[in-house]
């Protein structure tokens, strides 16, 4: 994860390293406000859920007796694992069509562009914090019955009627999904090529190696740490997303997210709606382990850092 | 009183890392005396406790007479300089400078005539109002002398303060500090890595090797008569033999080789196991054909280098080792690799020092 | 000769890539924009009539101004309690070493991680379970705990890159921890502190997916046009969303220089 903060790396003095486990009145007085907060709002919730999850409901009410039937019926029944497979399987393709869309932009932006830099880099992170509602209903706009492609293709004369396979269909869900989390993986790239020295480059040129070669065997495996980050942001928003499938996708679209959604909804099954984020939890947090390990291994500059630290 | 700053058996960890292994140090008012040692060697860590940064976790630090060991920084009678210089980046030079004084409560226009004061001693007048980004590297270091000196500490300690200027300027203001230091009879704590900084300014220098303070002495102590085989090395170059001592050892004669050569030993209760003897570059003398003395080793030169005001002869002696020598380069006679030579020094300069 | 034009090849062809992918970040955006002005009520295209006709609907819909007036109380309270808490949080990040400083670590990013459902199903089965109302209150208290990680973060992101000499500095010519605190240490992360309070106001007006589940009988501005889109398209709906998208420019293009400023 690229908000890895367990390393604070402190430069002003080789002879200072202060690691006294010891709670000072100063740690308390800044530790506690939050920790109580954490623990009643945060910490309480997730337990909750998880305990949750091992209760059944009987006509409508939640029994509190201890069973495992929650998590059997999710590893057993399609409409569930099945849809997590699906919900699997449309974060992939979302993760590689961000990756594909965002490295030729970060790399263009990043080694081409002399002028306006930064304008450019910001003008590309600035959809990241634009209402998440308002671009994933733009794409209902564009690709609705009487939508824009829709009307576009008859003005020209490719249909004669509007095509419903534009929306609520996968295809809708994957285009808006990955256009809602390119940003994402395109700030995590553009700042990996960026920590990536210039004179890298031109020390591979100079060695003989072609722009190809040059790219495959230096710049691409440099910012493997930031291409791994960000489809690990991608990925899991897109696994967790439930407005876009449900803005726009048909119900065979719906993803994992929206069967808790309505299990927490109009099935009033909370229990198993509980299960179903437990689970998830777990997967993102697995998913969230393996990445971070992927990127520490395939970093080439944390490790210099280290060992400067020492 | 004798001592403005005593440190006795003074000790410090970070985690397993035991940077100050029980330093004792005592400091004269007045005096410029300056921790020299390797990076690593506990000399920042040194300073960072008699300005209270760091706690000892054994042994007592007195400022002045009085033990500081529990006071905070803030209520300590000393100032700092850093190593670059921490001046606050969002406030003027003026306010950097009034810093202090404002902490203290003193009045604004006493702060003002102050600060000028201040900034004229630096010689930084027309600066006051500029950011500390706008200034050269020297520049800020002058401000933070003045930011320093400012609240009249009975000592300032200053953390390699010359670490981030390049040489030539680096020299002028250890001349400046020094002058400074002697106008305004304060005392100095200077830590450096710089041998031969340390050498130019200081009136006493303390060598530091791995937590351990090695030698207290003046500059011209240091160099002619180191107590250590480190500070031999870590100051200045010399040539070190190992060398055997017999208890019938003869006064101010050492065995090198199976030749009996000149060598004193500094201090016998100094002498360890294994002993070196250690002659200075310049202090070797090639020997002219014919010339006699009383003893010499003889070898082949290896190589001869002009460095400037000095040529710099490499003999590889007949027993394997090899002597450097250093001689100005006006001198009559010059060798060329391949050429035999005698090469000898006087008594006073062998010394024979322990680990 | 052959070398330069196969150089020109590579570079266009990434030059055009580059365009496309800009197009495709954008246009669906434009799109929204451009049509909040459609005078008709179908976003068919070509546009025929222009209007502003749907501004003026916008203006007049009580129910959406009402839930912009909650979005923007729970967003102020909300900003306030993510500093309150995660300027502590980020100090503690940053200068403590304690056992289990790991597993906060952990916590406090989880709502930033998470998908926003799970964290917003399990406060609101706690919330049900203790019998607490849903209401205004609880999508407060769902915003003020992820934005405790949006400010840690940030504050934390600049605390790293902060020279900790000048605290002593400050320390060393007389200032206690607390002076030293708000003339030294506060003025340096000045900005961070004010992008981090605009970074989570705009989070805080954005957000759906956690308020979603927090929700009483107020709805918050995002949980309101999600209901409006449930019961179909309104052309009323692209003249909100082309407000929200210059709001959120802004309030990034103000975040960005600040955060530039110290570079």
């Amino acid at each position: 994860m690229s908000v890895n903060i367990s390393t604070p790396v402190r430069n002003t003095s080789i002879e200072k390293k202060k690691k006294k486990h010891r709670f000072k009145p100063r740690l308390l007085i800044l530790l506690i406000p939050p920790l109580i907060w954490l623990s009643v709002f945060l910490f309480t919730p997730y337990v909750a859920l998880f305990l949750n999850s091992f209760w059944r409901v009987d006509f409508g009410t939640i029994v509190h007796t201890f069973t495992w039937d929650n998590y059997i019926k999710f590893f057993t029944n399609d409409l569930y694992y099945g849809t997590l497979l699906k919900t699997l399987k449309i974060a992939s393709l979302v993760t590689i069509f961000s990756v594909l869309l965002s490295y030729p932009l970060a790399y263009f932006i990043n080694f081409k562009v002399k002028k306006n830099k930064q304008l450019m880099y910001t003008l590309v992170i600035i959809p990241l914090w634009v209402s998440y509602l308002v671009r994933a209903y733009a794409w209902k706009i564009v690709l609705g019955q009487d939508g824009i492609l829709n009307s576009l293709l008859i003005s020209i004369g490719i249909i004669d009627k509007p095509l419903e396979v534009f929306l609520y269909s996968p295809y809708a869900v994957v285009i808006a999904l990955t256009h809602i989390y390119t940003p994402w993986v395109l700030m995590s790239i553009y700042t990996s090529l960026e920590h990536i020295p210039r004179n890298l480059q031109e020390a591979s040129k100079d060695l003989g190696a072609g722009r190809f070669r040059t790219f495959f065997q230096v710049i691409l495996p440099l910012s493997l740490p930031g291409v791994i980050a960000g489809a690990t942001f991608a990925f899991v928003l897109a696994m967790g997303d439930f407005l876009a499938p449900q803005l726009l996708g048909g119900t065979s679209s719906m993803l994992i997210s929206n069967v808790v959604y309505s299990l927490f909804g109009v099935a009033n099954n909370w229990p198993l709606g509980s299960t179903i984020g437990i689970v998830t939890l777990v997967l993102v947090l697995l998913i969230l382990e393996v990445t971070h390990r992927l990127e520490k291994r395939t970093s080439s500059f944390e490790n210099v850092k280290e060992q400067k630290g020492r | 009183m004798d001592y403005i700053i005593k440190i006795e058996n003074v000790e410090k960890s970070f985690g397993n890392e035991h940077i100050v292994k029980g330093i004792n140090l005592d400091i004269k008012p007045g005096e410029f005396l300056t921790v020299l040692g390797p990076s690593g060697c506990g000399k920042t860590t040194t300073l960072r406790l008699i300005a209270g940064f760091e706690d000892p976790d054994a042994g007592e630090i007195w400022i002045d007479g009085k033990s500081v060991s529990r006071i905070p920084p803030y209520k300590r009678d000393v100032n700092t300089v850093f190593q670059n210089y921490a001046l606050f980046p969002h406030m003027t030079i003026n306010e950097n400078i009034a810093y202090g004084l404002k902490m203290k409560k003193v009045s604004k226009s006493e702060r003002l005539a102050r600060v000028i004061e201040a900034l004229r001693l630096v010689q930084l007048e027309s600066f006051g109002d500029r950011k500390p980004r706008q200034l050269s590297g020297g520049q800020q270091q002058r401000v933070a002398v003045a930011r320093a000196l400012i609240n009249n500490p009975k000592v300032l300690l200053l953390d390699e303060p010359l670490g981030a200027l390049d040489l030539k300027l680096r020299k002028q203001m250890q001349i400046e500090l020094k002058h400074l230091q002697q106008k305004l009879e304060i005392t100095f704590i200077y830590v450096t890595h710089d041998q031969e900084e340390a050498l130019t300014i200081s009136d006493r220098i303390a060598v530091m090797n791995k937590g351990v303070i090695e030698q207290v002495a003046s500059p011209k102590e240091i160099y002619e008569s180191p107590s250590t085989k480190f500070v031999a090395d870590f100051i200045g170059d010399t040539n070190l033999f190992e060398i055997q001592i017999s208890p019938t050892n003869e006064t101010n004669v050492v065995n090198l080789f199976g030749t009996k050569v000149g060598g004193r030993i500094r201090e016998p209760k100094s002498l360890t196991k294994q002993n070196y003897l250690s002659v200075r570059p310049e202090r070797v003398k090639l020997l002219a054909h014919g010339e006699e003395a009383p003893y010499f080793l003889s070898g082949t030169v290896e190589e001869v280098i002009y460095v400037g005001s000095f040529i710099r002869t490499v003999v590889k002696l007949q027993q394997g080792q090899r002597i450097v020598a250093m001689m100005p380069s006006k001198g009559d006679h010059l060798c060329l690799p391949g050429d035999r030579v005698r090469v000898t020094w006087k008594e006073e300069d062998g010394i024979v020092i322990g680990q | 000769m052959e070398k330069t034009s196969r150089f020109d090849w590579i570079s266009t062809s990434l030059k055009a890539s580059a365009v496309l992918i800009f197009l495709f970040i954008y246009l669906p955006m434009i799109v929204v924009v451009v049509y909040s002005f459609n005078g008709n009520a179908v976003n068919s295209f070509p546009v025929l009539t222009w209007s502003v006709k749907w501004y003026g609907v916008m203006m007049n819909d009580s129910a959406l101004l009402a839930s912009l007036k909650n979005s923007i109380l729970v967003a102020v309270t909300g900003t306030i309690i993510g500093l309150f808490l995660g300027i502590p949080a980020a100090f503690v990040v940053d200068r403590f070493s304690f056992p289990g400083k790991t597993i906060f670590e952990r916590i406090v990013l989880l709502p930033m991680i998470l998908p926003g459902i799970i964290t917003g199903v399990a406060m609101m089965s706690v919330f049900v379970m203790m019998r607490v109302q849903l209401s205004l209150t609880t999508i407060l208290i769902g915003h003020g705990t992820f934005l405790i990680a949006v400010v840690m973060t940030q504050v934390y992101a600049r605390l790293k890159r902060l020279d900790r000499a000048i605290e002593e500095a400050s320390m060393d010519l007389g200032a206690t921890r607390l002076k030293t605190f708000f003339y030294v240490t506060l003025p340096n992360i000045k900005t961070a502190v004010i992008g981090a309070t605009l970074l989570s106001f705009t989070l805080s007006i954005d957000e759906i997916a956690v308020s979603y589940f927090l929700t009483g009988r107020e709805l918050t501005l995002p949980v309101q046009i999600w209901a409006m889109l449930r019961r179909g398209i309104t052309p009323e709906v692209n003249a909100i969303s082309t407000l929200i998208f210059f709001f959120s420019v802004v309030m990034i293009v103000i975040v960005t220089r600040l955060n530039r400023e110290v570079d």
